[in-house]
C-alpha cells in the first residue's frame, strides 16, 4: 500500500483510495468542494513527484510544473509526499467594484483583482468566503473587452457562498479569489465552424462571455445560444444579446421556457429540445453547455449522438460542492 | 508489423471511439447497458476497449475482464450482447475502411475474450 507523507507523518492509503479521502479519513482538513476533479478546491503540491496523470488534468501547465495536482483524483500508485499549497501563491486579492440583480435569483459581481488575471471568457474562478469554503463562478468578462472580471451567482437556497454573496457581500469589499482555471472556452482558428452553446440558469455567465469572445474575434460561423429558464423572470441580458443579434447576422438568440405558457418572444422547452427542433445533425458543430448538471449530462450525450464530435463538446456542469461527510466512498 | 500497427495504432483508436461510441448508444439491443456512466468516463473506457480488441498495448488479465463486467452479467448480459458489441466494432471497422481481413483478426481477437466477458 502507497504511504502519503504529510506534514512529516506518513499516512497508510488504502487501495483505490485518493490523497483527498485518504488525508480525510486520517482527520486532516483538506479543502474540497466537488469531489470529482472539476474545481480545483483541492489543490495540493507533491514536490518530488509521483502523481498519476489522471490527478493533473486540466491544470495549466505552470502548475503541472510545480507539482500541483488534485486530491480528489489522486490515487496514488507509489509513495507520496504532498503539502498544502501556501495561500499565497494560488490566491489574490479582489476588489468587489459593483453587485446588481440580473434577475430574481441572479446578481452580476463584478471584481477589479489585485493583479491583472490571465483568463478566456468561460473559465471560472474560485471566490473565498473564508479560508476554507470557497466556490466556483464562471467569468462572463471577456478580457479585451473589458477590465473587470464578471460572474453571474445565483441564490441557491441555503447555500453557504452564495448567501453570504447576495446577503452581506458589498461593492467596496476586499475578497480572496483563486486564479481562472477550466476548458470551456472559445479558441479561434476556425472563424466559419458553427457553434452552439446551451445553458441554463446562471449557466448564460460563460456562455455570455464566451459568445461575445467569439462574435468580438471575428467568428464568421452561425453562433447559436440557447438560454433556459422555467420562468419569464428568469431571462436576462436579453435586451444586451437581442442587440447582439442585429450587429452580427450570425449569432441566434433563443430564450426556452421549460415550463408554463409561452409569451411571445419565448421558445417553449427546454434549451436541449429546442436546439434539437432547429437542427438534426450537428456534426461538425462546437458545444459548450453550462449550468445545470443534468441538462449538461443530457445535453451531452443527445448532441454527440447528433454527430458532435466528443472532442468538440466543452462542457461544465455546476455541479454543488459535496461535504465530506456525503460524498460517495 | 502488429495488427494494432496495421490498423493504425493510437491513431486508429481515437477515430474509431466517437464512432463506435455512437454505433452502441444507438444500437437498442445493447445500449442499456452502457447507460448512467458519465461520458468522459465511458469514452476512457471504450479507448481501453478497442486498443486491446486491436491487440494493442493493455494490461489487462482474463481476471481483470471477469471482474470488469461481472455486474452486466448480473444484469443479463449474455452472447447476444456480445455478438452485438462485435458486430458495432467491425461495422466501425468499415467505416474507417479496414480490410476485412484485419477486421477478421480484430473479431478474433475480441472472441478469445468472450468467456472471461460472460463470466462463463
Ligand atoms: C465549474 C463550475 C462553475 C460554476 N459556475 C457558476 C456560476 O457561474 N454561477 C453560479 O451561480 N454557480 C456556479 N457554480 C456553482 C457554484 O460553484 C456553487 O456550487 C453554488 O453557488 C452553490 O454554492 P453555495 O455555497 O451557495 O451552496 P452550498 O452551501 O454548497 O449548498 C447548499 C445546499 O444546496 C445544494 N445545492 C448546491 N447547488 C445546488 C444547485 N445548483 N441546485 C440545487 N441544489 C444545490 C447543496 O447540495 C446543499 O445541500 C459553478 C460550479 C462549478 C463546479
Ligand atoms: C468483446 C469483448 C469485450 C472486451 C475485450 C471488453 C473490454 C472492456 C474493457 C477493456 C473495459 C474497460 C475496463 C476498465 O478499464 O474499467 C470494458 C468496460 C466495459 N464494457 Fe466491455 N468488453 C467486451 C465486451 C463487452 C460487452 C459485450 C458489453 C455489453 C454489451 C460490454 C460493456 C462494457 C461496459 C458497460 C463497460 C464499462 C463498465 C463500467 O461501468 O465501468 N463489454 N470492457
Ligand atoms: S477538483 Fe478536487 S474537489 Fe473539486
Amino acid at each position: 500500500m502507497p504511504r502519503i507523507t504529510y506534514e512529516g507523518t506518513a499516512y497508510e492509503c488504502g487501495a483505490g483510495e485518493t490523497v483527498l479521502d485518504c488525508l480525510t479519513a486520517w482527520g486532516i482538513d483538506i479543502p474540497s468542494s466537488c469531489r470529482s476533479g472539476v474545481c480545483q478546491s483541492c489543490l495540493m503540491r507533491a514536490p518530488g513527484g509521483g502523481v498519476p496523470q489522471a490527478a493533473q488534468a486540466g491544470l495549466k501547465p505552470t502548475l503541472v510544473a510545480q507539482g500541483y495536482f488534485k486530491a480528489c483524483s489522486c490515487t496514488p500508485t507509489e509513495d507520496l509526499s504532498v503539502a498544502l499549497p501556501d495561500a499565497a501563491g494560488l490566491r489574490l486579492a479582489a476588489e468587489v467594484v459593483s453587485i446588481e440583480p440580473l434577475n430574481p435569483d441572479i446578481v452580476a459581481v463584478r471584481l477589479r483583482p489585485a493583479r491583472p488575471l490571465d483568463y478566456r471568457a468561460g473559465q471560472f474562478i474560485r471566490l473565498f468566503r473564508d479560508a476554507q469554503q470557497s466556490r466556483c463562478y464562471s467569468l462572463a468578462s471577456v478580457p479585451q473587452l473589458e477590465d473587470v472580471l464578471e460572474i453571474h451567482v445565483r441564490q441557491v437556497p441555503g447555500g453557504q457562498v452564495s448567501s453570504w454573496v447576495h446577503q452581506e457581500l458589498r461593492a467596496g469589499d476586499s475578497v480572496q479569489i483563486a486564479d481562472s482555471a477550466g476548458q470551456c472556452f472559445y479558441v479561434p482558428g476556425q472563424p466559419e465552424q458553427p457553434l452552439l452553446l446551451l445553458g441554463t440558469g446562471s449557466g448564460l455567465a460563460p456562455l455570455y462571455g464566451i459568445v461575445r469572445d467569439a462574435l468580438h474575434q471575428g467568428h464568421r460561423g452561425p453562433v447559436w445560444l440557447y438560454h433556459g429558464s422555467p420562468t419569464p423572470a428568469g431571462f436576462y441580458r436579453a435586451a444586451e444579446l437581442r442587440a447582439l443579434t442585429q450587429t452580427h447576422p450570425n449569432f441566434r438568440y433563443v430564450p426556452c421556457l421549460s415550463e408554463g405558457d409561452t409569451p411571445a418572444g419565448l421558445r417553449r422547452g427546454t434549451v436541449l429540445e429546442a436546439a434539437l427542433a432547429d437542427q438534426t445533425d450537428f456534426t461538425s458543430w462546437r458545444v459548450f453547455l453550462c449550468g445545470h448538471p443534468d441538462m449538461v449530462s443530457q445535453g451531452k450525450l443527445q448532441i454527440f449522438l447528433a454527430g458532435a464530435a466528443s472532442a468538440e463538446i466543452h462542457a461544465d456542469p455546476f455541479l454543488p460542492s459535496v461535504s465530506p461527510a456525503a460524498a460517495p466512498a | 508489423m502488429s495488427l494494432y500497427e496495421q490498423i493504425g495504432g493510437d491513431a486508429a483508436v481515437n477515430a474509431a471511439v466517437d464512432i463506435f461510441y455512437r454505433k452502441v448508444l444507438k444500437d437498442a439491443r445493447i445500449n442499456r447497458f452502457f447507460g448512467g456512466v458519465d461520458m468522459d468516463r465511458q469514452a476512457a473506457k471504450q479507448k481501453a476497449f478497442l486498443t486491446m480488441a486491436f491487440g494493442g498495448p493493455n494490461n489487462y488479465s482474463g481476471l481483470d475482464m471477469r471482474r470488469g463486467h461481472a455486474h452486466l452479467v448480473a444484469q443479463g448480459l449474455d452472447d447476444s450482447h456480445f455478438d452485438a458489441v462485435v458486430e458495432n466494432l467491425g461495422a466501425t471497422l468499415k467505416e474507417l475502411h479496414v480490410p476485412d481481413a484485419l477486421i477478421a483478426q480484430v473479431a478474433a481477437i475480441a472472441e478469445t475474450t468472450r468467456n472471461d466477458v460472460l463470466g462463463k
